[in-house]
């Protein structure tokens, strides 16, 4: 990423660089320039804007946690309180909140996955397991784990 | 006539200048060439003030790192007809100061490399004779040691730029090249250093220090299975303290 692009002078100028007024040169120590972080520095690139979505989607991880206390804990206060929850849980607001997390949920579990045959190295007979070996059985078990709760939802709903 | 291609290049000099700027080259174009051709050519022929580092031109040495269009890129082993028709835009690594046009400062890079003690550490004392390692054994850390400290990693890793003590990718993963060698005893050493935020635990896996490195050698890989090490490690000491004070004596 460019930081100091913005500050350049334009491409066709010969040299027309912006002098110090009074240079402090020493000749062990010259002066470094330091490049300035922007702070919109992760839109640069399309790999830091995922790197961000991707750290983004723990507060989506701490929302639906924080759901699923709520659920919890209007069951345990009975009939009415729970039908509030549902309620609540109904609104068109809160549907559209709860797809986005979801969206997020999805982004986070999948870069999870990804990310475990990174951190393990598994060798079998002197070779290194290939990386769909080692996420290909969390990917199972998170779609037939999945749809065993759809499957208790569709028959209990 | 032949052809030719633009060159931007970021110029910056110490004694004159408040903040780097562009200067353009117009280089001839041939198929051979690589960027470092077309430095060097403008430096025999065009300007002979451009400043840039260099040495082996074959991706040995590790010097000719530049931010060729915003990526990090070996100057000799990156082709200029991949830019046609141009322009290119060369600048300096980013996430290290500039010393002069195209060089980076990188005493800061020295000084965490040493601290991940990226030498074999045995206890057994000198001229014990040869340590014998296995064809298996070396393919355990062959990938991890093939980094030639060309600095491409810290140039594309944001967590080196945000925060300067990071310890940062090649340092991480030069450590754990050394952790996966049979012949080396020193990871408890290198845990004690490496175990911190500015350590390991400082890496978040943005992973682009793995993608631009041009000899495969994998950093975010490497830091990723220290983690898990580290973790381990943690997780032993919990259950364990006393078998683990035991070891160390």
């Amino acid at each position: 990423m460019s930081s100091h692009g913005q500050a350049a002078t334009p491409a066709q100028a010969s040299p027309a660089p912006s002098h110090s007024a009074s240079p402090a040169y020493t000749e062990f120590h010259p002066r470094w320039y330091r490049p300035k972080i922007s702070t919109y520095w992760w839109l640069g690139k399309w790999a830091y804007v995922k790197f961000i979505l991707r750290e983004l989607s723990s507060v989506a991880v701490a929302w639906t946690v924080a759901l699923i206390l709520a659920q919890v804990w209007s069951l345990i206060r009975g009939p009415e309180a729970y039908s509030r929850f549902v309620r609540v849980m109904s609104s068109r607001w809160m549907i559209a909140l709860n797809v986005i997390a979801f969206a997020f949920l999805l982004l986070h579990s999948i870069t999870w996955f990804n990310l475990a045959p990174k951190a393990m190295v598994v060798r079998v007979g002197g070779k290194r397991l290939p990386a769909a070996l080692i996420s290909g059985p969390q990917y199972l078990a998170w779609i037939v784990i999945s749809a065993i709760v759809l499957a208790i939802v569709i028959s209990r709903g | 006539m032949a052809q030719t291609i633009q060159l931007r290049v970021s110029r910056y000099s110490p004694e004159r200048d408040t903040e780097p700027y562009f200067q353009t080259y117009e280089v001839p174009v041939k198929e051979e060439w690589v960027i470092l051709d077309a430095l060097n050519y403008i430096k025999d022929k065009v300007d002979g003030t451009l400043t840039f580092r260099w040495s082996c031109r074959m991706g040995i040495c590790g010097s000719c790192g530049y931010m060729v269009n915003n990526e990090p890129k070996l100057g000799c082993a990156t082709f200029l007809t991949q830019y046609l028709p141009g322009p290119i835009t060369i600048e300096p690594l980013t996430n290290f100061p500039i010393v002069r046009d195209l060089v980076v400062e990188i005493t800061e890079f020295l000084e965490k490399l040493k601290k991940v003690k990226p030498w074999l550490i045995h206890d057994d004392g000198n001229g014990a004779g040869e340590y014998l390692q296995t064809p298996d054994q070396l393919e355990e850390f062959r990938q991890h040691s093939m980094c030639i400290n060309c600095l491409l990693c810290y140039a594309a890793c944001p967590i080196s730029g945000l925060d300067p003590i990071f310890i940062g990718p090649a340092a991480l993963a030069l450590a754990h090249r050394y952790n996966k060698d049979s012949r080396d005893q020193g990871s408890a050493e290198r845990m004690a250093v490496l175990s911190h935020p500015e350590g390991i635990w400082g890496c978040t896996f943005v992973g682009e220090c793995t993608r631009v490195c041009p000899k495969h050698v994998d950093p975010a890989g490497a830091i990723q299975q220290y983690k898990l090490a580290g973790a381990i490690d943690g997780i032993k000491q919990f259950l364990m303290p006393w078998g683990q004070r035991q070891e160390k004596q």
